[in-house]
Order: C-alpha cells, then structure tokens, then sequence
C-alpha cells in the first residue's frame, strides 16, 4: 500500500467525485497539456484543438473508462499491484505505453480535483492523492518488461 | 529552449495579473513541504514543521514562499530568455543550496495545483498547458547551470 496513505480521507472525498466529468476533463486535459500523448489515441477523430479534444465522444468515453479502473483500485489501496496486474500488462504487451504516462495522467487529475473543488481540496488531501496516483502509476507499470 | 506562442504568453500574463503573490506562495511552498515531505531538509532553520497547520501557518514558510514566487514573476517577465533569467539563481541552487533539481519540478506541480485551486473555471486546458510549459521551462532553467 502506498506508504501511509488515510484510507478514510481518500474514499470519503471520492465519494463526492463526479467520476464521468473527472474522467472525461483528466483524458482530455492530459491530451492538451503534453500533446504527445495523443499518439496513443489516433483512433480518436479530431484531437487538433482543445475544442476538438473536449467536444470528443471517445475522449469522453475513453476518460470515463480510465477513471472507473481508478476507482476500483481505491477499492484495494492495500495491494495496489495485484489489483493492476492485468491492466499493466495490457498496457506493456499491447498498447505500448510508456509508463511516464501514468505519472502524468495521475499529475492532471489531482490538478483536475484542484480546480473542481478548490480551497477544499486541502493540503492533506493532495498530499493523499498524490501518494495514491503515484501508487497506481507504480502498480502500473509493475509488470512491464 | 522553449517557445512561448502570443496565445501562451497571454494566458500566462492574464492570469498572472490575478494572482495574490504572497498568498500563493506562502501555500505554494506550504504545500510543497506537506505533500513531499522530504523537501522540509532544506528549511531546518524554518522552526515547527511538524504538521499541515504549521507549515502553513509558520510565518517563514510564508515569506519565503512570498520570495519564491516573487522570483517566478521577474521569470514571467523575461519568457523569451528564461535560462538567462534565472542564471544566477540556478548556480545558488546548486553551489550554495545543494537542492536537487527535481525539487523545482515539483514546486512546478505545486504551484499548477495552486492556481486551479484558486481559478476554477478560469484554469482552462489552454491556461493549464501554457502554466505546465512555463514551470517546465523554469524548472529546467534552474537547473542549467548544476555542474
């Protein structure tokens, strides 16, 4: 498990987590900041502007995706790796993701949750949040080889 | 060395127009030293650092919070030059202060943070990238002259 990470503040807060909005805004915004993740995601139709990138059907399907294996794994913030063992492999032997990836995206939603819910979105709890995304990236790139 | 589009340059300034530069430094580096907390060995002298609310209520984070930020707006001013800007600086880091440069890309992290925080709505996707570029071009600024 991440190192010391209050499980209580993290799930409680989750909870008030739109996770469709936050999905769908993380993908689209990692798509827009660090522009060469869209390589990953070609398939996608137009992602040539930030309009383009939010008005996008599969970004938003795609973020919904993401962000609901996320909330499964704070279901399981006690064995982080088991919990993404498959997914890590996925991302290795087919997708071919770099897993600095990972760290990014987890980066965006935590600036993600700042900007929805501002002053409270403590210093605690980024400082929770931040040992879970880099746990989940950790886990995520687990299994690369 | 990074480029700054006209678009960029005008969603750093704008928004920077707005910020309270002591407030926002002051939780800057607060939050710098609770959510990475091995940051807190550079600022032994600093006094209680022992939890969130003092940290951020100590009044020497505060000013050299106030300081730090203050230096990134002198960075805000000189976009097209950043590594001679911050030339100076990037040598005390390393010759007198010793910090690894990682540290000033989480400072980066912590001060995007920040102004989502504080801007909501305003904080687009567009802002964010120009901001992301920005505390990546100083971050790496900084660093240039480590030897």
């Amino acid at each position: 498990m991440p190192n010391g990470v209050n499980k209580g503040a993290v799930t409680a807060f989750w909870g008030k987590v739109k996770v469709d909005e936050v999905g769908a805004e993380s993908l689209g915004r990692l798509l827009v900041v660090y522009p060469w993740t869209q390589r990953f995601f070609e398939s996608f139709g137009d992602l040539s502007t930030a309009e383009a990138v939010f008005g996008n059907a599969k970004v938003k399907a795609h973020g919904k995706k993401v962000l609901d294996s996320f909330s499964e794994g704070l279901n399981h913030l006690d064995d982080l790796k088991g919990a993404f063992a498959s997914l890590s492999e996925l991302h290795c032997d087919k997708l071919h993701v770099d897993p600095e990836n990972f760290k990014l995206l987890g980066n965006v939603l935590v600036v993600v949750l700042a900007r929805h819910f501002g002053k409270e979105f403590t210093p605690e709890l980024q400082a929770e949040f931040q040992k879970v995304v880099t746990g989940v990236a950790n886990a995520l790139a687990h299994r690369y080889h | 060395m990074v480029h700054f589009t006209a678009e960029e340059k005008a969603a750093i300034t704008g928004l920077w127009g707005k910020v309270n530069v002591e407030e926002a430094g002051g939780e800057a580096l607060g939050r710098l030293l609770v959510v990475y907390p091995w940051t807190q060995r550079f600022f032994d002298s600093f006094g209680n650092l022992s939890s969130t609310s003092a940290i951020m209520g100590n009044p020497k984070v505060k000013a050299h919070g106030k300081k730090v930020l203050t230096s990134f707006g002198e960075a805000i001013k000189n976009l097209d030059n950043l590594k001679g800007a911050f030339a100076k600086l990037s040598e005390l880091h390393c010759d007198k202060l010793h910090v690894d440069p990682e540290n000033f890309r989480l400072l980066g992290n912590v001060i995007v943070i920040i102004l989502a925080t504080h801007f909501g709505r305003e904080f687009t996707p567009d802002v964010q990238a120009a901001w992301q570029k920005l505390v990546s071009g100083v971050a790496t600024a900084l660093a240039h002259k480590y030897h």
